[in-house]
């Protein structure tokens, strides 16, 4: 394949790349483009001032700095770091399992090992493009507070993209290899949620074991740390030397991150096309079910039930969230444990995390039963009016959520059964909002779909974000200052009714 | 072998989209009879079949199964119906075994008349030996085939088949064509749409053409050759020349 072959290839992935973006921002509606483009930039410029509340205090930070300043820097840039890899292992493994052009490809007259170079690149490149997206808020905001020498900042994004993508690619590859294409697929997509959530997650462990606090700068502004940090002169610090604007220690990460990734693709690219095709077909590890299924008797609902709930176990978008979410609430828990002894206030900060956490999942779980059917028109043959049908599946969604949270309260019982009481309440009702919002917003779908749900309707999204958080303050206030839970209760009520008439019309 | 009672009964069945999809149609299929319903792309075909589902309201007109008033009692109707359409829709997560499960529960079968028929039918189809593994591995053939095993599973008196034999090998297009033929003889009813006209000549044991939403001939093989006027004719010289007589008709 000559260079300029190469370019074409190159320019057809990131045109690929950058399409599937669209359509998934835009729901595939070309009509919404223009909207999703102003809606974007507003976002992006809004975004602003959170990035300056968090980072708008270093701006004038200047090497050489103090360990406690390079510390916080530099685990800035490896949560950074873990939050890339995590979004690169979803789109490797999405990148495997989706794309339908491997035969057209593989029986191109082409140097294989060539095109599926160009294609791990264009992974890096688009998670180091969205890396970038993401980060322009906030090395505008340096800029401005600290001048032009924070632009080495993209440098540092530039890197850590590289070498997250790197990773991924290896890390993907060699899970299809050692469990096969099938177990992939779910195990990337927790691997993806632990290393996103992962380290906020144990910094605030440590911080609530050590100091009893939710902060995770305890950690890292803790004599502990200070004491087990190496001299200032460490690779460690580089990449904070980098992001400071230290041209030598940016060149070195830069390289770092091209020479892995070349190494990567030098590397991984000659089996690509293997493992894509496994991927693809799927039929290589097909796993055979030691015991016989059962035939089970009962009504024509519970079949409907058990078909929706093992469905669900089966799924590893869910599996993935569902871990994720019991991540989130490992600090609250932990701090709960702590509390318990000493009765301390905190304990209230328990209920709202558990509360949201119901909400947001059972949207989750609302979309994949009641829209996310694969065979419509088999359940809609069935003899078994459409009212019952519905009425199965979101029983479904509130027994997931019923068998999720009820440990969790139970536990709560014991440490105060007013609290326990009222996030039971919390939990029930942010459960049945999140999940009236998906039956008012229903959209015939397949389940593989999931990723577009949050753009088929903009609305249908915003109102269940604002309904689990609406619910989680209520309850949170409901514990504190109960007059007050009553309005933050209507106001939530009154975001529902506005959804509902604004929700499109149902027979 | 075909009674003179009526399995299905339509009568002034009407739908409109952009443009009409199905012009007052009246059709009788009698029961234990085999009947293929031809036509050429966006003739109506799979509009009526999806009606007669329960898939999709008519704007006017009624449908009867097997006497039930399919659009007053639908949920009646649907118990004695079974559905297959051209995409093979089933879950990739279960297995066929799973899947023939949930449809025996949902049409309210005893299990331990549902196991043994899935069973016996995923074997007649050759998928004995995939009846474990999850369908998200299957070619189209063996979703169509799991499909197929789905809709014969609840012993339904009215089948309804929308291009059953897209994507199948010529073994597998056998046993299915074997599995329906068996089904009529007991006395089941066959609705099928196809575009491989020589199922339809072999198979059914009328012939209707639909075209523009309405039904422009009908018959047995021979009765459609007295109609054309020409004895040794092919069903596919028939069906091109009603065909092209209909657009130029219209």
């Amino acid at each position: 394949m000559t260079t300029a072959a190469l370019t074409w290839f190159a320019r057809h992935e990131i045109r690929l790349a950058w399409r599937e973006w669209l359509a998934m921002m835009t729901a595939g509606r070309r009509r919404r483009r223009r909207a999703t483009i102003i809606g974007l930039l507003v976002f992006a410029a809004l975004l602003h001032v959170p990035a300056y509340a968090i980072i708008g205090r270093y701006a004038t930070l200047q090497a050489p700095l103090d360990t406690s300043a390079l510390i916080i820097l530099t685990a800035t840039i490896f949560l950074a770091w873990t939050l890339m890899l995590s979004q690169a292992i979803e789109s490797v493994t999405r990148v495997f399992y989706a794309r339908a052009d491997l035969d057209l490809i593989m029986s191109s007259p082409v140097a294989l090992t060539h095109v599926f170079s160009v294609r791990l690149a264009a992974i890096a490149l688009s998670v180091t493009a969205m890396a970038m997206l993401l980060a322009t808020p906030f090395v505008d905001v340096l800029m401005f507070g600290g001048g032009f020498r924070w632009l080495a900042a993209y440098g540092v994004v530039v890197a850590i993209g590289l070498s997250a993508a790197a990773v991924a690619i290896a890390v993907t590859i060699t899970l299809f290899r050692l469990i096969g294409p099938r177990r992939t697929r779910l195990v990337a997509q927790i691997l993806a949620a632990i290393i996103g959530a992962g380290f906020v997650i144990a910094l605030q462990v440590a911080a609530i074991l050590s100091y009893g606090t939710l902060s995770r700068f305890a950690v890292l502004t803790s004599d502990t740390a200070r004491a087990f940090a190496p001299d200032a002169d460490s690779l460690i610090w580089w990449p904070a030397r980098a992001a400071l604007g230290d041209g030598e220690a940016l060149l070195l990460m830069l390289a770092c991150g091209l020479l892995l990734l070349g190494t990567v693709m030098a590397a991984f690219s000659g089996g690509f096309a293997d493992t894509a095709v496994r991927a693809s077909t799927g039929t290589a590890s097909t796993r055979r079910n030691s015991h016989l299924a059962i035939f089970h008797s009962g009504s024509r609902q519970q079949a409907l039930r058990r078909k929706e709930i093992m469905l669900l176990r089966r799924d590893p978008w869910l599996v993935s969230q569902s871990l994720m979410q019991l991540l989130y609430l490992v600090p609250p828990a932990l701090l709960l444990w702590r509390s318990f002894s000493d009765s301390s206030v905190a304990i209230v900060l328990i209920t709202p995390v558990i509360v949201m956490a119901a909400g947001q999942l059972a949207g989750g779980l609302g979309w994949l039963t009641i829209s996310g059917e694969d065979a419509p028109d088999l359940v809609a043959s069935g003899p078994l009016p459409p009212s019952r049908i519905i009425r199965a599946k979101i029983e479904v969604v509130l027994i997931v959520i019923g068998a999720l949270f009820t440990p969790l309260v139970v536990a709560l019982l014991f440490a105060s059964p007013q609290q326990a009481a009222v996030t039971a309440v919390g939990v029930a009702v942010a459960a049945a909002s999140a999940t009236a919002i998906q039956l008012w917003f229903r959209a015939q779908a397949r389940r593989s779909q999931f990723r577009r749900r949050q753009t088929s309707s903009r609305l249908a999204t915003f109102a269940e974000a604002f309904s689990s958080i609406g619910w989680a303050a209520t309850a949170a206030l409901a514990l504190v200052t109960p007059v007050a839970a009553l309005v933050t209760g209507a106001m939530t009520a009154a975001i529902l009714a506005a959804t509902w008439k604004l929700s499109p019309r149902r027979d | 072998m075909a009674s003179d009672q009526s399995a299905l009964e339509l009568r002034g069945l009407t739908k409109r989209f952009d443009r009409l999809a199905v012009d007052a149609l009246d059709l009788t299929i009698r029961t234990g009879e085999f009947y293929a319903l031809l036509g050429p792309n966006g003739a109506g075909k799979t509009t009526t079949l999806r009606m007669v589902a329960g898939l999709l309201r008519p704007d006017a007109g009624s449908v009867a199964i097997m006497g039930v008033d399919a659009l007053k009692d639908p949920v009646a109707a649907k118990q004695i119906t079974a559905w297959v359409s051209d995409e093979p829709m089933i879950y990739d997560k279960l297995t066929p075994l799973e899947y023939l499960e949930f449809i025996a529960g949902l049409w309210g079968i005893e299990p331990s008349v549902a196991e043994p028929s899935a069973r016996e039918l995923l074997t007649s189809l050759s998928l004995e030996a995939n009846m474990h593994e999850r369908c998200e591995g299957f070619s189209k053939g063996m979703r169509q085939k799991v499909a197929l095993a789905g809709a014969l599973v609840h012993g339904p008196r009215l089948i309804i088949l929308d291009e059953p034999l897209t994507g199948l090998d010529a073994v597998s297009a056998r046993h299915v064509k074997g599995l329906l033929g068996e089904r009529v003889r007991s006395g089941c009813t066959v609705i099928m749409t196809t575009h491989i006209l020589e199922v339809a000549e072999r198979m059914a044991d009328r012939i209707g053409v639909i075209s523009s939403g309405r039904l422009v001939a009908e018959g047995t093989l021979a009765e459609l050759r007295q109609q054309n006027g020409k004895n040794d004719t092919s069903l596919e010289d028939m069906f091109i020349a009603l065909v092209d007589c209909e657009a130029a008709a219209a």
